[in-house]
């Protein structure tokens, strides 16, 4: 209230352009922030409390109902860790095809967050339809790269959203030969148009911001991480996905509905863009590697605001990976290998495009499921980006409440949150006192 | 801007849900611009930070009622809105959350969070009608891309949205598309499901789980011996009707019955 004693408190009471529903409440006390807190008021929906009793058939179609932004991850999380299980083995070009898939909903989630939820915030919008007033080319520029994304979604699982062809072992039914080279050009000018936001975004302003994170990402061998891999910090850490329960653990906080995701020795640590890349930027394509040495990053990046120009690269690397697959990819006799019930335990890590996402199944003798635990990126991101908060705002404090707010708000969709899924996640309030 | 704004003011609402049918609308990348041409967006947070006062002229709703403060805030949508149109299986069946609605859900709590009393959460996941007048339900898991556009400009234009309330089984006839159930001996849903979809899961050589959740008048009964003959058991058949459109009535009774007998 009175910014005489240094006392104040800002609130963002309903955060937009994030996935799904939160606020923000920001203390200061004696001129410094006391306390940040990411209110996530998103009603819970109890996802592993609802899985257990059913098939594991159905788990890749009910987890996709976690998120409609990234209803692949959960699919491709929920079919590793069964097939683990179940100790199936997928044939290369089986694998092939869910990378591909994979790839799409990197393009279609990259391409949303890039240009309809953070970009506005550099260039001074409330949102990309009122960018689009002064910027049409680039908003249009963006929503093609989303739909090219979405496309490959669709030949492959049959619709953007909750697709329908994944399935344990594999797929439902093949795409057609034909069907797949439709994909090339549109994902040529996609190539391209990935490149074009590179550059944009480069040219963007960002503040001096930097924190010496501990990035947790999926690392494979001469790859970048997107389906499968060892869990890998830049502590050293490297593990199989089935030993992440020994090392990261899910604690409820009174002021949210999505659980806080920490390291076993209390540290925060942070899953995503940002991760992927600083662990693995020798692993990127040569066009990927090119395009960020040419916007001035190097190996490592550590501010979250560039976080939209590391997007911008794994646009460059999803579409120029996604044309490789399809170039490459030879039809298998069969759209699915067999898959035989047992009592087992199986744990998936894959990259969804917000980070690291776990998933362990535990299956009964008859192939019902007996307890499930699913911990989505933006849980694990809630500590970092609270601690973000607290450290960059104050060096805000001097703007007024609305350009303070606007400020954190922005630090928050740094990390492109998804409520939904946090929420098995916002509202900004700054208490100044 | 000369003069003043007559563009309709547009806004979209979040109750317990996935993002993915207001996600439909941002997936409509070749309309979009031309939408936010057309009408005022009012407010639409997954998408801006602008916001405008109501009344609204429409209002779409995605989601669930799952918390005594969501029960306070539809009824305020519903005064601020000229026409209410829910969206999708949350929202018009109560969404696969509503699965609590059969198994109790201080239960279900306490198998996520440790500490349950900290959350607000009724126990039941119930459709948005059953709170508030709707003037129209867009069914699916998620919705139609087409059939969204077709109720926003119906509404905009003042008619009724025409989407068929015919099954599944007639977008695979009209598609041409081999019977699954007859062919294959799959199990589908498509004969007691509402279209919409497009015949999605048959093209795809699987059977209809039920996205777009009960067809106008489904003879769900005369369908469990052609499912009991594609193998399916009792308990297979309960959890084929318990999905993404469980308390929908037709499906919710179809379950009992078979939970039953």
């Amino acid at each position: 209230m009175s910014a005489t004693d240094g006392t104040r408190t800002i609130r963002v009471r309903e955060l937009a352009r994030v996935e799904g529903e939160a606020a923000l409440k920001i203390s200061v006390r004696g001129g410094r922030v006391q306390e940040a807190q990411l209110n996530i008021f998103e009603p819970p929906r109890f996802f592993e409390a609802l899985l257990r009793g059913r098939q594991f058939a159905e788990a890749p179609d009910i987890t996709a109902r976690i998120c409609g932004i990234c209803p692949v991850a959960y699919q491709m999380s929920a079919v590793q860790a069964i097939e683990q299980a179940l100790a199936v083995e997928i044939p290369p070009p089986i694998r092939a095809l869910r990378r591909l898939l994979y790839c799409g909903e990197w393009i279609e989630s990259h391409g949303l967050h890039v240009y309809l939820l953070h970009a506005p915030d550099f260039l001074g919008y409330q949102g990309a339809i009122e960018m689009a007033r002064d910027h049409r080319a680039a908003v249009q520029r963006g929503l093609k790269l989303k739909q090219t994304g979405n496309r490959v979604l669709t030949t492959l699982g049959g619709r953007e959203i909750h697709p329908v062809n994944v399935r344990v072992g594999g797929f439902y039914k093949l795409p057609s030969n034909s069907a797949l080279r439709e994909l090339v050009q549109p994902l040529r000018e996609a190539r391209e148009a990935a490149l074009e936001t590179v550059r944009w975004v480069a040219g963007f302003e960002f503040p001096d911001c930097e924190r010496d994170y501990e990035f947790v990402a999926l690392q494979a061998d001469g790859e970048y991480p997107i389906d499968q891999g060892r869990i890998v910090s830049s502590s050293g850490l490297d593990l199989p996905a089935d030993r992440f329960d020994e090392h990261f653990v899910e604690e409820q906080v009174r002021h949210s509905t999505a659980l806080h995701g920490r390291r076993r020795d209390g540290q925060s640590y942070l899953v995503g863009p940002l991760a992927r890349y600083s662990l693995n930027h020798d692993r990127l394509w040569p066009l990927a590697r090119k395009a960020a040495e040419d916007a001035g990053l190097g190996p490592v990046c550590r501010n979250p605001y560039r976080s939209i120009i590391v997007r911008g690269i794994e646009l460059v690397q999803a579409c120029d990976e996604a044309l490789a697959i399809i170039e490459q990819w030879e039809r298998p006799a069969q759209p699915a290998v067999p898959v035989a019930a047992r009592a087992a335990t199986g744990y998936g890590c894959t990259e969804a495009p917000r980070g690291l996402l776990y998933h362990r199944y535990r299956l009964a003798r008859d192939g019902s499921i007996e307890d499930a635990l699913i911990v989505p990126p933006t849980s694990q991101n809630q500590p970092t980006i609270e601690r973000d908060l607290e450290i960059f705002a104050n060096d805000w404090l001097d703007l007024a409440d609305e350009p303070l707010r606007w400020r954190c708000e922005q630090a928050v969709r740094n990390y492109d949150p998804c409520i939904s899924c946090a929420t098995h996640f916002l509202r900004l309030e700054v208490d100044r006192g | 801007m000369g003069g003043r704004d007559r563009r309709p003011k547009l806004a979209v609402w979040k109750f317990a849900s996935c993002d993915g049918c207001q996600l439909t609308l941002l997936d409509c990348e070749d309309e979009l611009l031309a939408l936010g041409d057309a009408v005022r967006i009012a407010h639409f947070p997954e998408a801006t930070r602008g916001r405008l006062r109501g009344p609204y002229d429409l209002s779409l709703v995605e989601g669930s009622i799952t918390t005594k403060k969501d029960v306070a805030r539809i009824a305020q949508i519903r005064r601020q809105s000229r026409r209410l149109v829910t969206i999708g299986a949350c929202a018009t069946a109560g969404g696969i959350q509503a699965l609590r609605n059969f198994a109790g859900q201080p239960g279900l709590a306490g198998q996520v969070y440790p500490e349950p009393a900290y959350l607000d959460a009724l126990a039941t996941s119930t459709p948005i009608a059953e709170h508030v007048p709707v003037d129209f339900e867009l069914r699916g898991c998620p919705i139609d891309k087409r059939q969204l556009l077709e109720v926003i400009t119906a509404f905009l234009a003042g008619r009724r949205p025409q989407v068929p309330a015919y099954s599944v089984c007639v977008e695979c006839k009209l598609a041409g598309q081999v019977c699954v159930m007859v062919a294959h001996g799959t199990p589908c849903l498509g004969p007691v499901t509402q279209a919409g979809c497009g015949a999605l899961c048959p093209r795809f050589d699987r059977g209809c789980y039920g996205c777009f959740g009960p067809m106008e008048t489904p003879n769900t009964a005369s369908l469990a011996s052609p499912l009991a003959a594609c193998g399916l058991d009792r308990g297979a058949i309960v959890r084929l009707y318990r999905s993404f459109n469980a308390a929908a009535p037709a499906f919710r009774d179809e379950s009992f019955r078979n939970e039953r007998d």
